[in-house]
C-alpha cells in the first residue's frame, strides 16, 4: 500500500504527501489517519493517510522526506536481494552460522582499526571464528553479520557495514570463484529480473563467466610496472620512478604497490565494461591466502571487481599454524612501527589451525556494495536505513 | 601540517609552490592496503584542477592564504575594487576572477582571498538580497509549477524567477549557483 500524510486541508480538499510527490485528494468531509482516499486523476492508485504530525505546509522535515522515497524503494529491494542471497546458500548446501560480533581479538591486518567494545572489540570481519567452525567440522558454512571498521566513510565506505562471508571446507578457491560469480548474477536476476548491474549509468552484464587476469598482468598493462614480487621495496621504488609514478613518502613494499594500483590500476578496472576477477597476488599481499602451489612468488587470492567497485576478496586459507602466528608477529611488527593499535592474537584460532583445517578456501563479500550495484546506487548510504551520521 | 583526515572541500594547501583549495575528494582503501583520498585540487591561480591520490599518514602543506572581509565599492573598466572593512585598504580584483561578480552590489561584505598578499579569489556572501528591475508580467493562473521568466536585478545580472515575480520585489539568490532562492517580504 502506497502511504501518505495529509499536510494541508483546504474546504473538501486534503494536499497528501506521497512517496510520489504530493497529490490533491478529494474527500467528503472530513480524512483520518488510516482511511483509504482515492487520489485525482484517472487510474490513480488508493492510498492510505498516514497520521500527520505537523500541519505546517511545508514541511520538509519528515523521516519520509530526509530518506528519500528512492531510498525507502531501496530497503525493499535490499530485502528482497538478501533473500535471493539465502536462497543461493541454500541451494548449495550451505549452513547459515552466526559468530560473535563482540570478540577479544579483532583482525590485525595492518590497515584496519577495530572499535573497541568494553574491553573487547567488534569484528572487522568474522573470519577466525568461522575457521574455528571449520576446524570443528563442518565444511560449507556463510555468514551475514555486520562487520565494523573505525575511520572507513566514504561512498563505498561505512565504519559499520554488513559483510557475507563463506568457507568450503575440502574445496578449493576455484569453486569460490564460482560461488561469487554465480551468486552476484543470482541476486541481479532476483531484483533486476536479469544479471544486469549498473555503475555510474553504465550497464554491466554480470551473467556469463568474468574476465581474469593477474596481478602482475594488470600491473604490467594498466601501471607499466613488472612486479616479480620477491623484489626488495628499493627495487620496487625503482620500477615506480621509471613509470611516472609518484609514491610521496612511502618506503614499505605494500605501500608502493598501492600507489601504483590507486594511480593506475584502479581507474583501469574501473573503466572496463564486464567484471573482473584479479587473481594471484603477489606474496608481500598474502594476507591469509596460502601460498600457490604452481608458482611461490604468488598466494591463492583473487579479488572480485565490479564497474570498479572491489565487492570480494577471496583466499586458498592459510591452514599452517606456524606460518599463520609468523603472520600475525609480521602483521603486529607492521603496525608497530606504522603506530597503530596493537590487538592480542588469537590463540583460539591458532589453537585450531594446530589442531587441524581441512583445506578449505572462503571468501568476503561487502553485501552492501553488492546491493549498490544491483540497484545502480551511487552512495553506499543510498542502501543503508540510517547511516551514522543520520542517528 | 595537515593529514588526511584534514581534508576537507575548501581546505586550502600549498603543493609545488602554488596555492590550491581542495574541491573534490574520495576516501579509497583498495584490496587489503592503505586508505588513500582521491583529492582534486584547484590551482587558486590559474583555476587548473589536478588529482592527487594522498596515502593515509602522507601530509599536506597549508598555503599561506589570508581570509580578509572587504566590502565592494565599484567596478573600475575589468577590475573590481574592493575596500577593507578595519584598515580601509583599497584593492582591485580582475573580474572573471569572481564567480557571479555581477551579483556584487555597492557596499557588500565579501571575503577576499589573499595568496603571499595578493588577492586571488572572492566569495561572495552565500545568498544576497536584490530588488527586481526588469520582468514581463507573469500569465495569470499557474503559480505554482517550475515555469520561470527572466527578471534583471539591480545590479544587472539576468536571474529566471517564477511567474508571480513583479518589479520592485527583492529576490534571495543563491550566489554559488546564480539562482532565485525566494521572494523576501519587505
Amino acid at each position: 500500500m502506497i502511504r501518505g500524510r495529509v499536510v494541508a486541508v483546504t474546504g473538501d480538499v486534503a494536499l497528501v504527501r506521497t512517496a510520489r510527490g504530493d497529490v490533491k485528494v478529494k474527500h467528503p468531509g472530513s480524512v483520518e489517519p488510516g482511511d483509504l482516499v482515492q487520489l485525482e486523476g484517472a487510474g490513480a492508485p488508493l492510498e492510505r493517510v498516514r497520521p500527520y504530525l505537523r500541519g505546517d505546509y511545508p514541511t520538509p522535515d519528515t523521516e519520509l522526506a530526509r530518506l528519500g522515497r528512492v531510498r525507502l524503494g531501496n530497503l525493499a529491494a535490499r530485502s528482497r536481494a538478501l533473500g535471493a542471497l539465502r536462497a543461493f546458500f541454500a541451494s548449495r548446501d550451505f549452513v547459515e552460522v552466526e559468530t560473535p560480533l563482540r570478540v577479544k581479538a579483532p583482525g590485525l591486518e595492518v590497515h584496519l582499526t577495530a572499535i573497541e567494545s568494553e574491553g573487547s572489540f567488534l569484528i572487522t570481519s568474522p573470519e577466525y571464528q568461522m575457521k574455528r567452525l571449520l576446524a570443528a567440522g563442518m565444511e560449507r558454512i556463510y555468514q551475514v553479520c555486520k562487520c565494523f571498521r573505525a575511520e572507513e566513510e566514504g561512498a563505498h565506505h561505512a565504519s559499520e557495514f554488513t559483510m557475507c562471508e563463506w568457507y568450503r571446507a575440502w574445496d578449493s578457491i576455484a569453486a569460490i570463484e564460482d560461488d561469487v560469480q554465480a551468486l552476484v548474477a543470482e541476486v541481479a536476476r532476483t531484483v533486476n529480473g536479469e544479471a544486469i548491474v549498473t555503475v555510474g549509468g553504465r550497464r554491466i552484464d554480470v551473467g556469463g563467466a568474468w574476465k581474469r587476469m593477474t596481478v602482475a598482468e594488470a600491473m604490467k598493462e594498466w601501471a607499466g610496472v613488472v612486479i616479480d614480487g620477491d623484489e626488495s621495496s628499493e627495487a620496487l621504488k625503482d620500477k615506480l620512478v621509471d613509470a611516472g609514478i609518484a609514491f610521496g613518502t612511502a618506503t614499505a613494499w605494500d605501500d608502493l604497490f598501492y600507489c601504483a594500483f590507486v594511480d593506475r590500476v584502479e581507474p583501469a578496472i574501473a573503466a572496463l565494461d564486464e567484471p573482473l576477477l584479479l587473481v594471484d597476488w603477489p606474496v608481500q599481499l598474502a594476507a591469509l591466502a596460502r601460498r600457490s602451489p604452481a608458482n611461490d612468488r604468488v598466494v591463492e587470492r583473487f579479488e572480485a571487481y565490479v564497474g570498479g567497485i572491489e565487492l570480494a576478496n577471496a583466499f586458498g586459507e592459510l591452514t599452517d599454524p606456524l606460518e599463520q602466528r609468523a603472520r600475525f608477529e609480521d602483521d603486529l611488527a607492521a603496525r608497530r612501527e606504522r603506530g597503530r593499535a596493537i590487538y592480542p592474537i588469537d590463540e583460539k584460532l591458532i589453537a585450531a589451525l594446530t589442531e587441524g583445517l581441512p583445506p578449505s578456501a572462503g571468501v568476503a563479500l561487502g553485501v552492501d556494495r553488492l546491493i549498490m550495484l544491483v540497484l545502480g546506487a551511487e552512495h553506499i548510504r543510498d542502501v543503508l536505513a540510517f547511516t551514522s551520521d543520520e542517528l | 601540517m595537515y593529514d588526511t583526515s584534514d581534508i576537507r572541500k575548501g581546505l586550502k594547501v600549498l603543493m609545488d609552490g602554488n596555492p590550491f583549495t581542495i574541491v573534490e575528494f574520495q576516501f579509497v582503501k583498495p584490496g587489503k592496503g592503505a586508505a588513500f583520498t582521491r583529492t582534486k585540487f584547484k590551482n587558486l591561480l590559474t583555476g587548473a584542477v589536478v588529482e592527487r591520490n594522498i596515502r593515509s599518514g602522507e601530509k599536506l602543506e597549508p598555503a599561506n592564504v589570508e581570509d580578509r572581509t572587504m566590502q565592494f565599492l565599484y567596478k573600475e573598466g575589468e577590475d573590481l575594487v574592493f575596500m577593507d572593512e578595519s584598515s580601509y585598504e583599497q584593492v582591485h580584483v580582475r573580474a572573471d576572477m569572481v564567480t557571479n561578480s555581477n551579483l556584487l552590489k555597492d557596499n557588500l561584505s565579501c571575503q577576499v582571498l589573499f595568496f603571499n598578499e595578493r588577492p586571488v579569489d572572492v566569495t561572495l556572501p552565500t545568498f544576497v538580497y536584490l530588488e527586481v528591475k526588469e520582468s514581463e508580467p507573469g500569465v495569470k493562473g499557474d503559480t505554482t509549477g517550475n515555469v520561470t521568466k527572466p527578471a534583471k536585478v539591480e545590479t544587472g545580472a539576468e536571474i529566471a524567477v517564477p511567474l508571480f515575480i513583479r518589479i520592485g520585489d527583492t529576490i534571495k539568490i543563491d550566489t554559488r549557483t546564480g539562482e532565485y532562492v525566494e521572494r523576501v517580504n519587505k
